[in-house]
């Protein structure tokens, strides 16, 4: 009984000085891998630049299957890393669970923008409104006058990606067909290159001569098989033209990157709350640079910047599909 | 709604889908027929994707990709053989691990070799299989105009990588092999009554280590078609289950090669429906029709079949009449010709709605090799 109290005062001790001198931040890195190439990676990058630019070091972790998200969370929170940082809307129902128990640790958590807990920070991204401007470049650029979408798993997140863009594309050209395609519904969806290049071949067949991907690791084949067939793809989260140098139209970018930094910048003062990151404060956006400067012209990036500037100052909207689950533009 | 044309780019897609099944359900045949389970030829199919992607990045020729695809598959097929053959462990045990060391070493070796994050650098040209263009086939341009003899030729027999034709013919080459040569005799023996073999003075293991090898390279050849044909780099968890699904095919196609054919050609024509149709519209009384018909048909079918078949069958029959009420309860207030949209969900459930159906009755009970799953110990 002594020799087991005293390994039990022994271990608290050891956490809590633990606590005291590791109070560095812990980011945690959803199924799709760090080096998706976009949504992790993008996250990773605001990580690194935090290191670089601090000299500070952080705590990472990939989650490899979907029973270590609460057990990944409590270790972080137990080695006393703060905040602890999660990439991806999966992490809403271990983080609920979680976060009451440790009141001192501050979470923040991307892609979720719907707890309400006194020390969690959630960030949302108006991915739809990013998605309204690649949707104009598409259309802009599409000869045919259809376009297609693959979008990862089919969750309500990915919708409203697949949603604005075919507004964007609606907004250009009111007559574009849109081929709205689901790679599956199951996380297993987000790693699947060959049905990336089998749904982007069928939508090939179907006219489409602009493919906008939303699918992480899938993406990759999606974008692959569009340079392959000789057509124009869209990146997404992360800058991605570079993969195929004018073969890509652009990126729709959402910097979790920004939202990273500053998590980490902010330490344990991280401000708790809700915060939604848009076209306005620079949340999302679309990629140019010397990759993808050739396809578009000065005429496409004058309207996008003038839709973008007008979404930014509140004089237009872009319909949210996660308000109401419907989409005025393209059926799922 | 659907003319020729779609229809063959929709075969062209089972082809192509249907190919990586083809060999892994023929790798499987093999060693199942030699009385070795395999479950590990997913984790064969994730090196050999694996190792042919990085050995092409790094020589730059596809065919230097290609061998040392097959060898990483053939090496993991020897501790297979290793580990069930002359140990003796569990076969279904050490297939569990080959998956997760595949799944595991892919990853490490490609973070290590390339540092791009567990993924192999894309390839060029050269890099990998390209189509071939047969001649006189038409472009993809100029398809909409040519005829539907010219069509069937330019979009499904032309245009897929040399791994696609290589697939086909395994196929006739397995049935000969298996059937018609006395290695395959042995081969088919040593998976039913491996004691029989031995008296014979014929080497059990010596078969079966074959069998597992024979199995490698298949595999080998099915993993360089997608690292290096489908895409042009590795990336994590890239064959998708797709080795299991080969399983599936293997028991679907009651051990037999041309059954095989058949099966994985059905799986990879129901995964090309999935992609091309993701939202079918029809009519709501066409689709109650459908559902309805399947579910008598099922019905009267099963009333002759013995009693698990009528359990299975019967339930099925039930889920569908239900879900043709609920689609006429649906559209009740708006009328019966109004549209309604089928779920995309179903549509991708289709491949194993189907495996169940098939199993359970329609193509009789599928025997698995009487010997599988034992390790063969000589009597003293």
């Amino acid at each position: 009984m002594n020799i087991v109290t005293k390994l039990l005062s022994t271990a608290v001790g050891l956490t809590m000085s633990a606590g005291l001198a590791l109070a560095e931040p812990a980011i945690i890195f959803d199924l799709g891998g760090k080096f998706d190439k976009s949504f992790n990676e993008s996250a990773f990058t605001g990580a690194q630049r935090w290191a670089d630019e601090t000299g500070g070091s952080f705590r990472e972790i990939e989650l490899q299957n979907e029973a270590q998200r609460e057990q990944a969370l409590r270790r972080f929170a137990e080695a006393g890393a703060n905040p602890i940082v999660m990439a991806g809307f999966a992490f809403a129902d271990s983080l609920g669970k979680v976060a009451p128990d440790y009141p001192d640790t501050k979470f923040a958590v991307i892609d979720v923008n719907w707890l309400s807990l006194p020390n969690v920070r959630g960030i949302g991204f108006n991915e739809h409104e990013g998605s309204y401007l690649v949707g104009m470049l598409a259309a802009q650029a599409s000869k045919t006058g259809t376009v297609g979408f693959v979008g990862g798993m089919d969750i309500p997140l990915i919708r409203r990606f697949g949603c604005g863009y075919a507004q964007g594309v609606k907004a250009v050209n009111p007559n574009a067909t849109i081929i709205a395609n689901m790679t599956g519904t199951t996380p297993a969806a987000w790693n699947d290159p060959v049905k990336g290049s089998e749904l982007t071949k069928a939508q090939i067949s179907q006219g489409a001569d602009v493919v906008y991907a939303a699918a992480g690791g899938t993406g990759v084949g999606v974008l692959q098989t569009a340079a392959d067939e000789g057509i124009l793809s869209i990146g997404v989260d992360a800058n991605q033209n570079y993969l195929h140098p004018g073969q890509v139209l652009t990126s729709m970018l959402k910097r979790v990157d920004n939202a990273v930094y500053e998590a980490f910048s902010a330490g344990e003062n991280l401000e708790t709350g809700n915060f939604q990151m848009g076209i306005a404060n620079g949340g999302v956006g679309y990629a140019l640079d010397e990759h993808n400067a050739s396809l578009v012209s000065s005429e496409m990036k004058a309207a996008v910047d003038t839709a973008a500037s007008s979404i930014a100052n509140g004089s237009m909207s872009v319909h949210n599909y996660t308000d109401d689950e419907t989409c005025p533009a393209v059926s799922f | 709604m659907i003319d020729f044309l779609t229809l063959l780019q929709v075969l062209d897609s089972s082809l192509r889908l249907a190919t990586p099944l083809l060999l892994v359900c023929l790798a499987g045949l093999f060693s199942e027929r030699a009385g070795i389970f395999d479950i590990g030829l997913e984790g064969k199919l994730l090196a050999a994707a694996f190792v042919s992607a990085a050995f092409a990045a790094i020589t730059g020729s596809v065919w230097m990709g290609l061998l040392a695809g097959i060898f990483a598959s053939i090496l993991l097929s020897l501790l297979h053989g290793l580990a069930s053959i002359t140990l003796r462990g569990d076969q279904i045990i050490s297939g569990v691990a080959i998956n997760f060391l595949a799944a595991g070493l892919t990853v490490v070796a490609a973070q290590d070799l390339f540092g791009q994050g567990g993924r192999t650098p894309p390839l060029k040209s050269g890099g990998r299989f390209e189509p071939l263009s047969f001649p006189w086939a038409s472009s993809s341009k100029e398809m909409s105009e040519a005829g539907p003899l010219m069509q069937l030729y330019s979009e499904l027999l032309s245009g897929h990588s040399l791994l696609v034709y290589v697939a086909l013919l395994t196929v006739p080459l397995s049935w000969f092999v298996l059937y018609k040569t006395r290695f395959g005799l042995r081969l088919r023996a040593v998976g039913e009554n491996p004691a029989a073999v031995d008296t014979a003075g014929i080497s059990v293991v010596g078969l079966r280590y074959a069998a597992v090898v024979i199995g490698g390279i298949l595999c080998g050849i099915a993993g360089a078609y997608i690292a290096t044909s489908l895409q042009a780099n590795f990336t994590k968890d890239m064959s998708a289950g797709r080795g299991f699904i080969a399983l599936a095919a293997l028991i679907f196609a009651k051990w037999r090669p041309w059954y095989a054919l058949a099966a994985c050609l059905l799986f990879g024509f129901f995964f090309a429906v999935d992609n091309r149709f993701q939202n079918i519209l029809l009519p709501a009384w066409s689709l109650s029709c459908i559902l309805g018909v399947i579910s008598i048909a099922l019905l009267s079918y099963v009333w002759r079949k013995d009693y698990l078949d009528k359990v299975v069958l019967g339930g099925l029959a039930l889920g569908v009449a239900v879900i043709a009420f609920m689609v006429v309860n649906s559209v009740w207030t708006t009328g019966i010709t109004s549209q309604v949209k089928i779920p995309v969900v179903f549509i991708q459930s289709l491949p194993y709605v189907l495996t169940v159906v098939v199993l359970a009755g329609f193509v009789g009970r599928a025997i698995p090799p009487k010997a599988g799953g034992q390790p063969y110990v000589k009597e003293r």
